[in-house]
């Protein structure tokens, strides 16, 4: 049987991080009541305009220079049209033509063979970075056969970021979108929250044999989180082998991800191919970005946009961080990865490493396997933690002077984490867990200990 | 040039727009003619233009203040159907009639 390669592309939209909307000075704010964030633009009401979000501009600039793209300092806004009830203009304003940003990449790394010790970096390409508005949101009532409409997240900015399909299975692109996720969240473009709607993502999956041509492929939506997005690819390429190895066909249809029944289904309502009808957005001329220069000299300065000054002024991205820490600290790669990948527990290693005599390569350790796994048994993040950095360090200064033993440390651990306010020298005196440095002290209860066993003694002599 | 039948069942369905009978699609087709009076001239190697302004003015950038919203009780005013401060929509497009279903249809396309 020729073997089949599964094609994964993705497209991203991720909420952007502002106070208002896109084109509209209401708020943008995850749960309130309905209809309450909304106004007459976003209603779209008759003789309302749009007015562009500078915040918007700024995040999708910083976000295009993060993924390595080529920002384009002339960029258009287009009407896409379809209609549904929590669209209410009957078109989407977003940018079809040239849109702010193009040609970028994303390195992310993976686990071969589940080993965090044998990671592999890959590359994504990005294709175009857009802005665009959000629509509404539509709540089903079976039960009346009716929708309840909230325009509340209509209008609110997105970014929307299309990945080329250059991933091949969903840990690949589940690794891709949890790199975009922190950089996002690193730049603070968005909050990137997949669980409030703040990152939605879309799949395109198709397989083909080697050597032919591209196979049909389909849309795959409605996955909510980054776990249900690699099963989600996986049981779509699945699908797809089985029924072209069955003789079937592939439809170029959109699915539904069902995350009880773990398969995709195809979604109603999206018959035959749409046709947006795009057409040039008649109510905003192209917007136009600078550099250091092309900057205009007589210009209001709240009106120019300086890509080379957004540049200038970008944090360190995660990968970047990595780097940092394993040259810094002398920790592996794959530290540096979990590091990262629980939100504050870098700042809280390097806190302790302050704290503290014990050398990183050891603290690290001491993160990662005691206190990470204590957090995740109890479901906390590294802020809700009841051991601080602070008592943390303090107990391993204990472990570094040798005044107790990593077994006690791991019982003063324990104890600590009740969080009930004692210090781990109050808990180690409190447990007599003091390791005895006295070498007479120490002779005398190695030799009451023979004395004690002597028929042992002589086994043991006479070999 | 006439419109053929699949064009215009397409563009029915796209538009939600019932040309309803000949003087309907006769009335489509005098636009469309009028429009394709554009192909007359040649734009090869012209640049579309979408605005008079070029690049002379950039567009005009908000700051991000919240400035609107909290209107529910004037925007829900519009609104022939309310729940508990929600539009209610049908639950989903309202597809046109086949052509076959219609009552009054352009004959002999």
């Amino acid at each position: 049987l020729a073997p089949w390669v599964p094609v994964v592309g993705l497209e991203i939209h991720a909420q952007i991080s502002s106070n208002s909307k896109l084109f509209s000075g209401s708020q943008v704010q995850f749960a309130a009541p309905p209809n309450s964030l909304v106004s007459f633009f976003d209603a779209s009401l008759p003789g309302t305009l749009p007015v562009l979000n500078r915040r918007c501009v700024e995040a999708a600039v910083m976000t295009g220079l993060a993924l390595n793209c080529s920002i384009n300092k002339k960029s258009l806004f287009d009407r896409k049209h379809y209609f549904y009830a929590d669209l209410p203009a009957g078109y989407q304003i977003t940018q079809q033509r040239v849109p702010i940003a193009v040609n970028g990449s994303l390195s992310y790394s993976l686990c071969i063979d589940n080993k965090m010790s044998q990671m592999v970096t890959k590359t994504v390409r990005i294709k175009q970075i857009q802005l665009e508005q959000d629509s509404g949101k539509s709540l089903h009532d079976d039960t009346r056969s009716q929708t309840l409409v909230d325009l509340n997240r209509a209008g609110v900015g997105l970014m929307e970021v299309v990945m080329e399909p250059d991933m091949c299975c969903g840990e690949e692109a589940a690794a891709a979108v949890r790199e975009l996720q922190l950089i996002l969240q690193t730049l603070g473009s968005s909050q990137a929250v997949m669980a409030e709607g703040q990152l939605r993502v879309d799949a395109n999956v198709s397989v083909h044999h080697p050597g032919e041509p591209y196979g049909v492929r389909t849309e795959v939506k409605n996955i909510n989180s980054i776990r249900f997005l690699a099963k989600a690819v996986d049981y779509e390429i699945q699908r797809q082998i089985e029924e072209l190895e069955n003789g079937g066909t592939i439809l170029n249809e959109t699915r539904a991800f069902d995350s009880k029944l773990g398969c995709t289904v195809p979604m109603r309502d999206k018959e035959g191919k749409q046709d947006y009808r795009f057409m040039p957005e008649p109510n905003l001329p192209p917007l136009i970005l600078y550099d250091a220069k092309s900057l205009p000299a007589n210009m209001n300065h709240q009106q120019v946009i300086n890509i080379d000054w957004i540049h200038e002024r970008l944090p360190d991205l995660p990968s970047v961080k990595r780097e940092k820490l394993v040259e810094q600290y002398g920790i592996l790669p794959e530290h540096s990865f979990t590091l990262l990948n629980e939100d504050g527990l870098a700042e809280f290693f390097e806190s302790v490493v302050k704290q503290t005599q014990m050398k990183p390569k050891k603290v690290i350790g001491w993160i990662l396997k005691d206190l990470l796994s204590y957090l995740k048994q109890h479901s906390l993040t590294v802020k809700e933690s009841p051991v601080s950095s602070f008592l943390l360090a303090d107990l391993l200064n204990l472990l570094e002077k040798k005044e107790i033993s990593s077994t006690a440390a791991k019982q003063v651990l324990a104890e600590l984490w009740k969080g009930e306010g004692k210090t781990p020298l109050e808990i180690v005196k409190e447990q007599k867990l003091e390791l005895l440095q006295d070498q007479k002290e120490l002779e005398q209860i190695c030799q009451a200990v023979i004395d004690g066993q002597e028929n042992e003694v002589i086994m043991m002599v006479l070999g | 040039q006439k419109v053929s039948v699949e064009v215009l069942e397409h563009l029915e369905h796209l538009a939600l727009v019932d040309f309803r009978d000949s003087e309907g699609v006769q009335r489509l087709q005098k636009a469309i003619q009028f429009a394709d009076q554009l192909h007359e001239v040649n734009t090869d190697g012209v640049e579309p233009m979408d605005s008079v302004l070029e690049d002379r003015w950039c567009l005009y950038l908000r700051e991000d203040d919240v400035t609107e919203g909290s209107c529910t009780k004037e925007l829900l005013e519009n609104a022939r159907e309310k729940v508990e401060e929600y539009f209610v929509a049908p639950p989903g497009n309202i597809p046109l009639p086949k052509l076959e279903e219609r009552e009054t249809f352009l004959q002999g396309s």
